[in-house]
């Protein structure tokens, strides 16, 4: 529960500034300011530097990544490697299955995970408290724990190399849950009682009357779920054994273990490939993004 | 207080219904109700969660292993003998000091610098915050698997790093497949990673604290060393437990950064207790991985409890 705690202050961060904050001290340019900023600034271009490396390298001939020292610009552009995964790697099929895993997964959460949520903020029923802790607890277990069970049960349930291997395990996080049940508890009951006099159904009443108030959650909820599942290689590894079931990562990875280990153009461009829709997710929704982070402190 | 609204909405007639079902039916159509609502969510979250953790901890105390998976019922309770026999695996006790040296050196420099980089956004203004904050944030939002080949990229002996170290007159060693610079390496990696993560959880943590309180400390004059200590970091004191937290439990798990990155080497340099358990897995050894995954989760949740106690203490 003390995961939340800095939900509502991120909120407020984000949307408004306290008003009288600005003092005149604090908007001159002191030496100390200046020197603040100048190392954020070289800090930042630190920071970032691998991804601008890996964007220059994506675009250069494989002579001119072998060459030493390095060019930092490239001499030559080309599109080969990417060509390469457009061509004979097969992108489509990869990125493809990334994309239905992915939607999926966030389809899947947001509708579990919102409908226990009402259950738990909105209504009384034996378990309850019980069903509570349970997700909960689950909340602190490290996921090398679940993974060896986990493969043991896929297996014998024959879902090996199939969607639902890599979709199933993640549909129900537990912290959405909890973000979802948070949200909702502040949904006046006066609002939910009026619909139930005018004698509209649970359904109804989650369908027309909850659901629509609860965008923010969704948001955050949809965000985290679509980074985690687009990100995450190490289940879809050992569940995907056919080309036909890799997702991008999947992928990747094996391309860079393999023979191609330091064929770096084509891996640059791969990763890059890789990163693209969530850096363009990342501008477009940043904050939701940080929000998001800072509401539940989940990567 | 749910409870007293509900109970409310239980004494409530709706039109249309019996009244002579009383308060007792309506409540227990209400449970029915709630948990319809709770079914999909509890069946596929048994299914593929709570399932699995039991199951690993009785696996933990048998000897299952890859050809078991046909006949699950079969296998033979060994007692406490898996535990015994990675804690006495020299290789084991290998993955605990690389899981050690990483959260111990992992940890306070991300926090630290973290901490740095959310008072420095905090003091500044503009745009530039929000465009310096995207930046360092970006490395967390990305795939390791994507990330993990440029570095490995910048990191080869004639690589990004050492061409420009050799601009210096620096001769930069072979970073991966050195036993001495592989860790630090992975090390820098995961700090660079997650930096950005504490880096908006403290900068939260900062904008909630009341700017009067800053100001009566301005007004008394004191200095912004002493405000720092004094008045930021007391009250900031939640958010640093939350954020050790939350970094701890990632930092013990440390693995993917090394399975991209080093597979573990050289020479197990890089084996975490995570990749210890990923490989006695890959070996079949399912019931010795079990009881080393669990032997993990036991670790983090007594650090975890150990830094509710130090760092709630004051309170």
């Amino acid at each position: 529960m003390t995961l939340t705690s800095p939900a509502a202050p991120a909120v407020v961060a984000e949307t408004v500034e306290p008003p009288r904050r600005r003092r005149r001290s604090e908007n001159r340019l002191t030496p100390g300011r200046a020197l603040t900023y100048t190392v954020l600034v070289v800090g930042v271009i630190v920071w970032i530097l691998p991804f601008a490396w890996m964007l220059l390298g994506s675009v250069k001939t494989q002579r001119e990544i072998l060459q030493r020292p390095p060019t930092w610009w490239p001499q030559e552009f080309t599109w080969e490697n990417f060509g390469a995964w457009f061509g004979q790697l097969n992108f489509g099929q990869f990125f493809g299955n990334s994309i239905v895993v992915a939607l999926f997964t966030v389809l899947g959460n947001l509708v579990f995970c919102s409908m226990v949520g009402y259950a738990l903020a909105k209504m009384d029923f034996p378990g309850k408290k019980a069903l509570f802790l349970v997700v909960m607890v689950t909340l602190m277990v490290p996921g090398v724990v679940t993974f060896v069970p986990l493969f043991v049960m896929v297996s014998s349930l024959g879902l090996v190399d199939t969607y639902a291997a890599l979709i199933l395990p993640f549909v129900t996080t537990p912290l959405g849950v909890f973000l979802m049940r948070q949200f909702m508890l502040g949904i006046p009951d006066p609002l939910l009682e009026a619909a139930r006099i005018d004698g509209a159904g649970e359904l109804r009443i989650f369908a027309r009357i909850v659901m629509p108030l609860c965008g923010p959650p969704l948001a955050t909820l949809g965000i985290l779920t679509f980074l985690a599942s687009w990100n995450n290689f190490l289940w879809p590894l050992v569940a995907a054994q056919t080309e036909a079931k890799y997702t991008l990562p999947v992928a990747l990875s094996l391309y860079s273990t393999g023979q191609n280990a330091t064929d770096y153009g084509l891996l640059l461009a791969g990763s890059v490939l890789v990163i693209a829709p969530i850096i363009l997710l990342f501008v477009f929704l940043q904050r939701y993004f940080i929000q998001g982070i800072a509401s539940t402190g989940l990567k | 207080m749910t409870q007293a609204v509900v109970g409310a909405t239980g004494r409530a007639p709706a039109p249309g219904r019996a009244r002579a079902g009383g308060g007792s039916s309506r409540r227990r159509r209400q449970g029915w109700v709630a948990w319809g609502f709770a079914l999909p969510f509890v069946a596929v979250f048994a299914i593929f969660m709570v399932v699995p953790i039991v199951g690993s901890f009785a696996m933990s105390f048998t000897d299952f292993t890859a050809r078991d998976i046909r006949s699950p019922f079969s296998v033979n309770f060994v007692g406490l003998e898996q535990y015994a026999g990675v804690l006495g695996d020299p290789v084991f006790l290998t993955s605990l000091g690389v899981t050690a040296t990483f959260v111990v050196v992992g940890i306070p420099v991300t926090m630290a610098l973290a901490l740095a980089l959310a008072l420095a956004l905090n003091a500044s203004k503009g745009r530039i915050v929000s465009v310096l904050r995207a930046g360092f944030y970006a490395p967390v939002v990305t795939s390791i698997v994507a990330v993990a080949v440029v570095w490995r990229y910048i990191l080869q002996p004639e690589g990004l790093l050492n061409s420009a170290l050799a601009i210096i007159g620096i001769q930069g060693p072979d970073w991966l497949n050195d036993t001495r610079t592989a860790l630090p390496s992975l090390i820098a990696m995961a700090v660079w990673r997650n930096v950005g993560t504490l880096m908006v959880i403290f900068l939260a943590g900062l904008q909630a604290i009341p700017t009067d309180v800053k100001e009566a400390a301005l007004m008394d004059g004191a200095s912004s060393w002493r405000r720092l200590t004094s008045v930021t970091l007391p009250l900031l004191r939640p958010t640093l437990l939350l954020g050790a937290v939350l970094i701890s439990v990632g930092f013990l798990q440390f693995f993917e950064e090394a399975f991209v990155m080093t597979q573990g080497g050289p020479l197990n340099s890089t084996l975490s207790v995570a990749y210890y358990t990923f490989k006695q897995f890959g070996f079949g050894q399912y019931g010795t991985a079990s009881a080393a995954s669990y032997l993990l989760f036991l670790a983090i949740a007594l650090l975890s409890l150990v830094q509710f106690r130090v760092l709630r203490s004051k309170d």
